[in-house]
């Protein structure tokens, strides 16, 4: 029938009263993708795809799509299948058997993991608060005032007023210079007759120089010779040319430890005035148990680091280095021991002199008068100063 | 592994056929017989049996459409096949929803799958989109392309269904109904 044929290819192209042009060539293609077209039809339409190329990717699109509705039709045929199958198997039955039961911590982990976090979270909260509030927090070396004199301030001040006045007066500028009495200040004590001098490691600490002033008033400029910071100790040496030597030292080391009960007594500079402390050694540990020190309850303040620390026969037991500001007159001093040992472990090329510590002991049996007397040429005010 | 030796499970060679043939039994068999598998590899990683379920139907119908279009060669056993590829989708699975903790409990040997998931995906989302073209398409339009082009129903009978007076008008309907899904399908995104 090439009639009729020709009928449906002409009125697909110029369109028809019962159907949109565009229906019918969809139905033409349709046709054609189902084999229902006659052989001549089926010619004359494959002559006008290779003529047209606008039919012909319409006959691609067309079986594309349609391809995609069947292919889209057989996968949900296919997953209710599987469902059918699924709903035989028993689920239940299986999982039991299979899921592998974790010990009873991960399950308590697994089920409860975030109520757990957050109790832990309050917790360590919690802790924290109490930690904070009971001040535990804070530094613990704000209980322990080393007693280095802090005088910086007061310096400062001094240093300020000094410009003002020179630059008011600058003619006599020169003449009105202030010395600089040190930024910081301390104790220190001669171990040996020629110039060695201890004092405390926390004293000396980021000193540009370091200076010590007799009982006499006449100072002497110093070196540090060696430090030992895990014992607070550190030795001087006085390198100023105009000093002799200071004569025999009159106190002893004393080795052993000191009993609990013992009186003792310090010198010191707190002020520019030598201070005269006594008391008895209160314990033989310090701060936090440190087994390296002694507790005392001689009355110290601010200066007296680096200290001596006698007993009543004229012993040096200790350096007298910090304090408990939260309790009463506990003070502390690192023992004579640790002293020795600083000694014994400072370098051989560090030394300019021989160090000979070996002191005779004149102080035994004098009274606290007279002991004072004897020792106070060989206590020095520790002047620091850094910029 | 007692769950192996089980009479049901179908050689290899078996399901291929089965499938093939369209074999309800062989289907069954073989769903059957690695579904513990699967289950326990998912309920021992994070997992629920639903999801298990999910997963597992996803290998099934990836294997089921390569043995459809020929271009299946196994190369190992379908076992080890399907437990790779159910591995690989859990695995996605679970860092999608952000759960993979970096290890998982392996209870089979496996190979390194990769691509053919990824295909399937792509077809996936073709067929989502169809499905919800589908459903905004309405009826009677839904039903008349369905009956058509699935479940592939004469015209006739498509008339009668529907009540309309001669064949042509039904065909009018069908064809104003294919050009509004098309529409619908290719304006999603």
């Amino acid at each position: 029938m090439p009639a009729k044929a020709e009928k449906i290819v002409f009125s697909a192209k110029i369109g028809s009263t019962e159907m949109s042009e565009n229906n019918q060539l969809t139905d033409t293609i349709e046709r054609y993708l189902n084999g229902e077209m006659t052989k001549e039809e089926r010619a004359q339409f494959e002559e006008l795809r290779t003529k047209d190329a606008d039919v012909n990717s319409k006959v691609a699109e067309h079986k594309q799509f349609t391809n995609l509705i069947k292919q889209y039709g057989e996968r949900l045929e296919l997953e209710k299948r599987l469902d059918a199958i699924h709903d035989e198997i028993d689920v239940h039955a299986l999982e039991d058997e299979l899921l592998i039961h974790p010990s009873f911590v991960v399950r308590m982990w697994r089920n409860h993991h975030s109520k757990i976090s957050v109790a832990a979270s309050i917790a360590i909260f919690a802790v924290l608060c109490t930690l904070f509030f009971t001040g535990y927090l804070s530094n613990r070396e704000m209980n322990y005032a080393k007693l280095r004199g802090e005088i910086q301030n007061t310096n400062h001040k001094i240093a300020q007023l000094d410009t003002k006045v020179n630059s008011l007066n600058p003619s006599s500028g020169r003449q009105n210079t202030i010395v600089n009495p040190g930024n910081f200040r301390g104790t220190g004590f001669a171990i040996s007759s020629n110039g060695y001098i201890v004092t405390n490691y926390h004293v000396i600490t980021g000193a540009d120089s370091v200076y010590v002033q007799g009982n006499d008033g006449k100072s002497f400029r110093t070196k540090i010779v060696y430090t030992e910071p895990q014992s607070d100790i550190a030795v001087l040496e006085i390198t100023d040319s105009s000093f002799k030597t200071l004569g025999a030292i009159p106190y002893t080391f004393k080795k052993a430890e000191s009993d609990i009960g013992e009186s003792v007594f310090t010198v010191g500079y707190p002020r520019d005035a030598m201070v005269f402390g006594a008391g008895y050694l209160t314990a033989s540990t310090g701060y936090r148990n440190d087994t390296t020190q002694y507790q005392i309850s001689a009355p110290v303040n601010f200066g007296n680091s680096g200290g001596p620390l006698l007993d009543a026969h004229g012993n040096l037991i200790g350096i007298v280095n910090a304090k408990d500001r939260h309790v009463e007159g506990a003070t502390f001093a690192v023992k004579t021991n640790y002293l020795l040992k600083a000694i014994k472990d400072i370098p051989a090329d560090s030394l300019n002199r021989p160090l000979v510590t070996t002191g005779k002991n004149v102080l035994a049996g004098l009274d606290y008068k007279t002991q004072v007397k004897k020792l106070k040429n060989y206590v020095f005010m520790v002047r620091v100063y850094n910029q | 592994m007692s769950k192996d030796v089980n009479s049901g499970v179908p050689t290899d060679s078996e399901v291929i056929l089965g499938i093939l043939n369209n074999s309800e039994s062989v289907l069954k068999r073989l769903y059957i017989a690695y579904f513990p598998m699967i289950l326990q590899l998912v309920i021992n990683n994070n997992g629920s049996s639903d999801d298990a379920k999910d997963i597992y139907q996803e290998a099934i119908i990836v294997l089921y459409n390569k043995v459809k279009t020929g271009d299946f060669e196994l190369s190992s056993k379908l076992k080890t096949y399907i437990y790779s590829i159910c591995r690989r989708l859990w695995l996605k699975r679970l860092t999608q929803m952000n759960r993979y903790g970096g290890d998982i409990k392996d209870f089979q040997e496996y190979l390194v799958v990769d691509d053919e998931t990824e295909k399937n995906n792509e077809r996936d989302i073709q067929f989502n989109r169809m499905g919800s073209a589908l459903q905004q398409l309405g009826e009677p339009c839904k039903t008349i392309i369905e009956d058509f082009y699935i479940n592939n129903r004469s015209m006739q009978e498509i008339c009668e269904n529907f009540g309309y007076t001669n064949a042509d008008n039904a065909k009018t309907q069908k064809y104003k109904c294919l050009q509004r899904l098309k529409k619908l399908f290719f304006q999603q995104k």
